[in-house]
C-alpha cells in the first residue's frame, strides 16, 4: 500500500506539471479556483471558447483524452497517468466539464460499436474539443426508466426517419453530434425494441430549446426531431440492441463522474476557517466542528474510494457499479453543505449574487444541488443499482417488462 | 500509487477468516455473552499459535516481525467474527505503547508473553466520565507508587499487566502526566469487574492503593505517548468496526433474501434494499478511510493523527449504522437474545466509546485539520 510516485509515474508527473506551468491559460486561474457547483463563470471572457482553446493547446501537444488509444487522440495513457494529471491540472480541470459527457460517453460507446472509418473520422476532433458531443437519452415520458423512452426511428431506405423529443440534454446548444436512443420497434416489450444512433446535431429536423431550470441557468436542453434522417452507417450496435449499447455508455459514465464529484467540503471549510460568528470564530463553535468532520469523513471516504478503484483499474479489473456511492454520497451533501453554509450567515443567507457573502457562492450552489441528486441517475436508481448489482437483492418487480412497448400505459414527464 | 493491500496480505487475511469462522462461531461468542466465561481461552491461545498475537511484534520480542498492515487485516476479521477475547487492549494499546516508549527490559519482559498469549494487557487511561484528556487523569503518581481508580479499564479483570496514565504535577501542561507499566499480579491493586453493554468484552474498574509502578518512558512525556497510542488504535479498531459493518450488512442482506413477507422476498421491497444500500455506503466510506489509516499507520506518516481520526470516526458511524439497520431488516426476530443481531449491535456501541466518543473524535479532527492548514 502506497502513494508514492513510481520512478515512471514521478517523471510523468514532472513533464505534465512543466507543460501546464508554461502553457495553462493562468489568468483564469483565480476564477476557477473559485468557482464551485451553480457557479462556474468568467466574468470578462466566454468560458465555452476559453475551454475549447485549453483542449486543442492539450490535443496538439498530445495532452486530451489521456486514457484514450493515440489513434483516436488520446496518449494512451494508464488509469494512474489519468490521475496524476488531473491532480496537476487543478483548477484548469474545470474547464474539461462541458467535454466531460462527450470524453466519458459518448466517445468510449463510439470506440465500442461505431465503423472503423466513423472512429477515425470523429473521435480526434472530439478529444481536442473541436467537436463537442451530447447524449440524448432522456425523455418526457422516460427519466429514471430511461427504456420507456418513445422518440421512433423508421427505417426508409438506407436511412432511419427519427421523430420525438428528448429533454435534460446538457450542453445541446453548443454540441455538434450526439448519440441517440430510438425506438425502432414498440410491438416488442420496451428493453427489446430499441437502437442506437450516433446524428450531426445541425441535420435539418433537429430543433434544441434550453430549459429554464430551477436555479434560473440553463445547462439542458430539450431537444425536438421532425423526420430527421440518420444514414444507417451511422447505427451504433444491432437493431433491437440499443438498450445494451446504452448501459456500456452508463457504465461509463459512472466512471467519468465517480472520478470528479464535488461535495462543497473544502468550500464550507475554507468558509469556516474565516468566519465570525456571533460567539467567536465559527471553527471553534462545538457544533460546527461536528458538522464539519462528519462531512470531511464523507469527503475523505470519498476521495480514497476513487483512489481504490484506481487501483483496481491498473489491474485490469473493470470498474463495477460500486462507483455508484460517489454521485449518490456526494449529491445529497453538496445540498446540505450549502443549506448550513447560509444558516450560518443567519438572515443575511437569503441574500444572492454579487451582494451576498462569497459573492453568492452557496446560495448559488443550493439552487443548483437539486439537480445533481436526479441527473445521471437520480439517488434512488442509484440505490437500486447498489442493492440489486453489489448486494445481490431482487430487482424491483416490473409490471412493464414483457408487454409490448404500446400496450404499456403512460402518464406525466420525466 | 498502489492503493489496496498485497496479495500476501490478502492472504493472511483469508487465512484469519478461516480460523475464525471455524474457532470463533456465534456459538463460541455466546458462552462469553452468557457469562460462562470472562473470555475464550481457547481462541487466544489458538490467535498466539497462529501468530495473530505478535503479528507487528519485531522478531527480536518474539513476535513475527510482520508489520501494522498485517495487523489491520486481522483486526477486520476479529471485528467480522465479534471475537471475545482482549485483543485490542492488548496488542493494539499495550503492545503500541511498549513498542513506542517502552525500554529493552520492559519490551523483553512484556512483548514475548503477549506474542505468546501469556500476557494480556491493557490501558488503564479512563477515570469516570470523560474523554481523553490531561486534565482527567487524576490518579496520583508519587515515589514510585500509584493512588487511584480507574474506570473503566478494558478487559481489566483479566489483565496480567497494566499501562497507567497518572499524574506527577499541577502546572496545567501536558506534562503534568507520565506513564507507568503495573503488574497486576503483584498486589496493590483491587480489581472490580462492571456490566457493561458488551459483555463479550470485560470492562473493570481498578482502583491503585500504593501501587508499586515503573515508569513507561520518561516523566512527563506520557501524553504525547498516549496521543501516539490512541491514533495507532483508533485506526486498528476501525479496521475491527469495518469487519463488524461488513458482517452485518451480510446478515442484513442474507434475511432480506432469505425472508418471505407479503407473498415476497422482504429484499424486493424498496424501502428495505435501499436501507442496505445506504449500509453499504457507510461501510465502503468507512473502509476507504481506514485503508488511509493504514497507510498513514504503516508508514508512520505526518498525515497519521488526521488519517486516525477520520478512520476512527468513519468507521464508528459504519458500523453503528450497519448493526442498529442489520435489526431494522430482521425486524422483530432482531431485537431477540436468540438471534445475533443484538451482538453486533452492543459490540458497535461499546467501540463507539471505548478510545473516547465519536464528538471528541471530531473534535480532534477538526484540530488536526486546521494544524495541516496552518503549516
Amino acid at each position: 500500500m502506497n502513494f508514492d510516485d513510481t520512478p515512471q509515474e514521478a517523471e510523468f508527473r514532472a513533464t505534465a506539471r512543466a507543460w501546464i506551468g508554461a502553457n495553462a491559460p493562468k489568468q483564469y486561474e483565480e476564477e476557477l479556483r473559485k468557482s464551485s457547483l451553480g457557479r462556474t463563470v468568467l466574468k470578462n471572457a466566454n468560458i465555452l471558447e476559453v475551454a475549447k482553446a485549453w483542449q486543442k493547446k492539450k490535443a496538439d501537444a498530445g495532452w486530451a483524452c489521456l486514457h484514450w488509444p493515440k489513434e483516436y487522440g488520446g496518449r494512451g495513457s494508464s488509469p494512474i497517468e489519468r490521475v496524476i494529471w488531473q491532480q496537476e491540472e487543478g483548477p484548469f480541470g474545470q474547464l474539461s466539464r462541458m467535454f466531460i459527457i462527450g470524453h466519458g460517453m459518448c466517445g468510449p460507446t463510439m470506440m465500442a460499436f461505431a465503423r472503423e472509418e466513423h472512429k477515425r473520422t470523429y473521435l480526434p476532433p472530439l478529444a481536442s474539443g473541436e467537436k463537442v458531443w451530447c447524449q440524448l437519452f432522456s425523455e418526457p415520458a422516460g427519466g429514471s426508466d430511461v427504456a420507456g423512452l418513445r422518440t421512433r426511428a423508421e427505417k426508409d431506405g438506407d436511412d432511419w426517419v427519427i421523430n420525438g423529443q428528448k429533454i435534460w440534454t446538457s450542453g445541446a446548444h453548443y454540441s455538434d453530434y450526439g448519440i441517440l436512443l430510438t425506438r425502432t420497434d414498440p410491438t416488442v416489450p420496451k428493453h427489446k425494441g430499441l437502437t442506437m444512433f450516433f446524428l450531426d446535431m445541425k441535420s435539418p429536423g433537429v430543433e434544441v430549446r434550453p430549459i429554464k431550470q430551477a436555479s434560473g441557468a440553463s445547462d439542458f436542453n430539450e431537444v425536438y426531431f421532425t423526420n430527421v434522417r440518420i444514414p444507417d452507417h451511422q447505427r451504433l450496435g444491432e437493431v433491437g440492441d440499443g438498450w445494451n449499447v446504452s448501459l456500456t455508455t452508463l457504465m461509463n459514465e459512472r466512471s467519468a463522474i465517480g472520478a470528479g464529484v464535488s461535495t462543497g467540503f473544502p468550500e464550507l471549510f475554507e468558509y469556516c476557517s474565516s468566519l465570525m460568528l456571533d460567539d467567536g470564530p465559527a471553527i471553534e463553535d462545538r457544533a460546527v466542528r461536528s458538522k464539519l468532520a462528519n462531512w470531511a469523513v464523507k469527503t475523505s471516504g470519498l476521495k480514497y474510494t476513487s483512489m481504490r478503484a484506481i487501483s483496481a483499474l491498473s489491474k485490469g479489473e473493470r470498474p463495477g457499479p460500486e462507483n455508484s456511492i460517489g454521485k449518490l454520497v456526494a449529491g445529497s451533501m453538496i445540498q446540505d453543505v450549502a443549506t448550513y453554509a447560509l444558516d450560518l450567515q443567519g438572515a443575511s443567507g437569503v441574500v444572492s449574487g454579487e451582494d451576498a457573502e462569497l459573492a453568492g457562492r452557496f446560495q448559488a450552489m443550493l439552487l443548483r444541488a437539486p439537480g445533481t441528486r436526479v441527473e445521471g441517475g437520480t439517488d434512488e436508481i442509484m440505490r437500486n443499482i447498489i442493492a440489486e448489482r453489489v448486494l445481490g437483492l431482487p430487482g424491483d418487480i416490473r409490471v412493464d417488462k414483457d408487454v409490448p412497448f404500446n400496450k404499456i400505459p403512460t402518464k406525466g414527464r420525466g | 500509487m498502489n492503493f489496496d493491500f498485497s496479495d500476501d496480505q490478502k492472504q493472511l487475511r483469508d487465512q484469519a477468516r478461516k480460523f475464525l469462522t471455524e474457532k470463533c462461531s456465534p456459538k463460541a461468542v455466546r458462552v462469553v455473552l452468557d457469562g460462562k466465561a470472562p473470555y475464550d481461552k481457547e481462541l487466544w491461545k489458538g490467535l498466539a499459535e497462529m501468530g495473530f498475537l505478535g503479528v507487528a511484534i519485531p522478531e527480536e520480542f518474539g513476535g513475527a516481525g510482520a508489520g501494522h498492515l498485517e495487523l489491520c487485516v486481522i483486526a477486520e476479521e476479529m471485528g467480522r467474527a465479534n471475537a471475545p477475547v482482549p485483543f485490542s487492549s492488548t496488542v493494539y494499546l499495550a503492545a503500541e505503547a511498549l513498542l513506542i516508549a517502552g525500554s529493552d527490559a520492559q519490551k523483553k519482559k512484556w512483548l514475548p508473553a503477549i506474542a505468546s498469549g501469556e500476557a494480556i494487557g491493557t490501558l488503564a487511561l479512563f477515570e469516570g466520565k470523560g474523554n481523553p484528556s490531561p486534565k482527567n487523569v487524576k490518579l496520583m503518581a508519587a515515589n514510585g507508587v500509584l493512588n487511584g481508580v480507574k474506570k473503566p479499564v478494558a478487559d481489566g479483570a483479566i489483565a496480567d499487566f497494566a499501562v497507567v496514565a497518572a499524574r506527577n504535577g499541577s502546572s496545567g501542561r501536558d506534562s503534568d502526566i507520565s506513564l507507568f507499566l503495573v503488574d497486576l499480579r503483584a498486589g496493590g491493586v483491587e480489581v472490580k469487574s462492571l456490566s457493561n453493554l458488551d459483555p463479550t468484552r470485560g470492562q473493570a474498574e481498578i482502583t491503585f492503593r500504593d501501587c508499586k509502578a515503573e515508569p513507561l518512558g520518561a516523566t512527563g512525556e506520557g501524553w504525547s505517548i498516549l496521543t501516539q497510542v490512541l491514533d495507532r488504535a483508533a485506526v486498528l479498531c476501525a479496521f475491527e468496526q469495518v469487519g463488524g459493518s461488513d458482517r452485518a450488512l451480510e446478515m442484513g442482506r442474507d434475511y432480506a433474501l432469505d425472508r418471505i413477507a407479503f407473498g415476497r422476498q422482504i429484499g424486493s421491497f424498496q424501502a428495505v434494499k435501499h436501507m442496505l444500500a445506504d449500509m453499504y455506503v457507510s461501510a465502503t466510506l468507512a473502509r476507504s478511510n481506514s485503508y488511509y489509516g493504514a497507510w498513514a499507520l504503516s508508514t508512520n506518516a505526518a498525515e497519521l493523527p488526521e488519517a486516525a481520526a477520520a478512520a476512527r470516526i468513519s468507521a464508528t458511524q459504519a458500523f453503528q449504522h450497519c448493526a442498529k439497520n442489520n435489526i431494522q431488516v430482521h425486524g422483530g426476530m432482531g431485537f431477540t437474545w436468540e438471534f445475533d443481531c443484538h451482538m453486533y449491535y452492543r459490540r458497535a456501541n461499546a467501540m463507539a466509546l471505548v478510545l473516547g466518543s465519536l464528538s471528541y473524535w471530531e473534535d480532534q479532527l477538526i484540530d488536526r485539520m486546521r494544524k495541516k492548514n496552518a503549516a
